[in-house]
């Protein structure tokens, strides 16, 4: 369970979350939608301790995350995390860039970790493309590859920032292909998103955010047929129109 | 009893002129790159202030002439601390701090050029600062240094020929040695260009091989 109690944080005098209270339960596909500069993603990089807040709490399964003491290279284990910007290690092939963390974060020996990166990579549609390096996929491929390389340390959330928005429209449809796949496989998931019909297809639960504040959260039917807060009944409005 | 001919002998000593260009280089350029390593990354991790201190004194290794420091290092070894150091060590010692202070720049920019992105991807698989570096930094960093580093190392060779301002016998040394002897400087230089020529290709040659295999096409 992921639990986010009154976390705020700034950047400088511009404060993006504003006291942000959400929990996460086990097995929960939460997406999160709003406007540019909202806090959605930060938010996101502060569940992994990537950023650290200002004040608040946040914890997963019972670890403080940004408490003094805590081992985050251990927690970031449980917290997969894909980016809007794939991120691929070039220098390495599609099967290196999957079995680098099970290698040296997990210690996992070489054949342990190659059988889960391939069974990774085939699961996202990549096993016909083990051996090339990532320069020769396409932004769709690659993006796959990053939510494989995130796969194959088994960790108990993902985390999905944007993942969809630097890729270009007809690659939007296999990566959230995949995301769907994990959605019904029961992953707990937090995607941060601007696909409306995806958010509305594959959630448990939609959150609004809005300048730094979560300003709605509720079931898909709630916030896209019967919002109740009028910022949400505009950004839906003017996402539909 | 005094030759003033070229033999077999002279062209011996040529190539024991040669060998030392190729020890001091591969001594200065060897312990130079660590050096140049440590700095570039520290220069880089502190950022500019904490740095300060460092980028200053690589700045005067990289500022004022070889031939001036080999000369300044030798005098303020031997006189001031009264060391007794062979001018091998002094050579290479200047040399290897001339080296580093060239390579920490090229580091240091190399890994300025790995995108903060990839290195966030990293961490964010649970890799430790090190695990990062080692495996995500470094290998791209050193793709991009290359160039700049093969550079560096023939540079440096050819600059080893200063080093006999303080007494050690390297290939251009030798050569003038002979043309003492012979006179014939013009045959003597060809011939010493074309040791360091020999000396030089196979590097360049080696670096051109790693940038293309390392183009991952």
């Amino acid at each position: 369970m992921i639990e986010i109690e009154n976390v705020r944080k700034s950047f400088g005098p511009l404060e993006v979350l504003k006291g942000i209270n959400l929990t996460v339960p086990k097995g929960e596909v939460l997406t999160i939608i709003g406007g540019s500069g909202s806090g959605k993603s930060t938010l996101l990089t502060c569940i992994n301790g990537l950023e650290p807040i200002d004040s608040g709490r946040i914890t997963v399964d019972g670890t403080e995350v940004h408490a003094r003491g805590t081992d985050l290279n251990k927690l970031r284990r449980k917290l997969g995390i894909v980016f809007q910007q794939w991120n691929a290690f070039p220098h390495l092939t599609v099967l290196e860039n999957v079995m680098l963390a099970p290698r040296k974060v997990l210690g996992l020996g070489k054949a342990e970790a190659e059988a889960i990166a391939v069974k990774q990579l085939t699961h996202v549609g990549l096993g016909e493309k083990l051996n090339v390096y990532p320069t020769r996929l396409s932004g769709g491929q690659q993006q796959r590859m990053a939510i494989a390389r995130a796969l194959a340390m088994s960790p108990d959330y993902m985390l999905f920032d944007e993942v969809t928005s630097a890729l270009d429209p007809q690659l939007v449809g296999e990566v959230l292909d995949t995301l769907r796949m994990l959605a019904s496989e029961g992953m707990t998931m937090i995607c941060v998103t601007h696909e409306m019909k995806f958010a509305r297809e594959v959630s448990d639960r939609v959150a609004f955010f809005s300048k730094g504040v979560m300003a709605e959260i509720g079931a898909p039917q709630q916030i896209f047929e019967n919002p109740q807060h009028p910022e949400t009944a505009a950004f839906v409005k003017l996402t539909q129109a | 009893m005094f030759e003033t001919a070229l033999t077999t002998k002279d062209l011996i000593f040529l190539a024991q002129g040669a060998g030392m260009t190729l020890v001091v280089t591969a001594i200065a350029v060897v312990l130079g790159t660590i050096l140049g390593i440590i700095f570039g990354i520290f220069r880089f991790q502190v950022g500019p202030w904490w740095a300060a201190p460092l980028t200053f004194l690589l700045d005067v290794f990289r500022s004022i002439p070889l031939l001036i420091q080999l000369v300044l290092a030798n005098a303020f070894l031997g006189m001031v601390l009264k060391l007794k150091l062979s001018g091998f060590s002094v050579a290479c010692g200047v040399l290897t701090l001339y080296t580093a202070a060239y390579c920490a720049e090229i580091v240091r920019g190399a890994v300025g050029a790995v995108p903060p992105t990839t290195r966030r991807a990293a961490r964010s698989l649970g890799m430790t600062w090190t695990q990062d570096m080692a495996y995500i930094v470094l290998p791209l960093a050193t793709r991009v240094a290359l160039p700049s580093w093969i550079g560096l190392a023939l540079g440096v060779m050819k600059d080893s020929a200063l080093v006999y301002i303080v007494q050690v016998t390297e290939l251009l040394k030798s050569t003038q040695i002979l043309i003492t002897r012979l006179q014939e400087p013009l045959l003597l230089l060809l011939i010493c260009g074309a040791f360091y020529f020999v000396i030089s290709f196979p590097i360049a040659r080696f670096g051109g091989y790693l940038e293309k295999r390392w183009s991952n096409d």
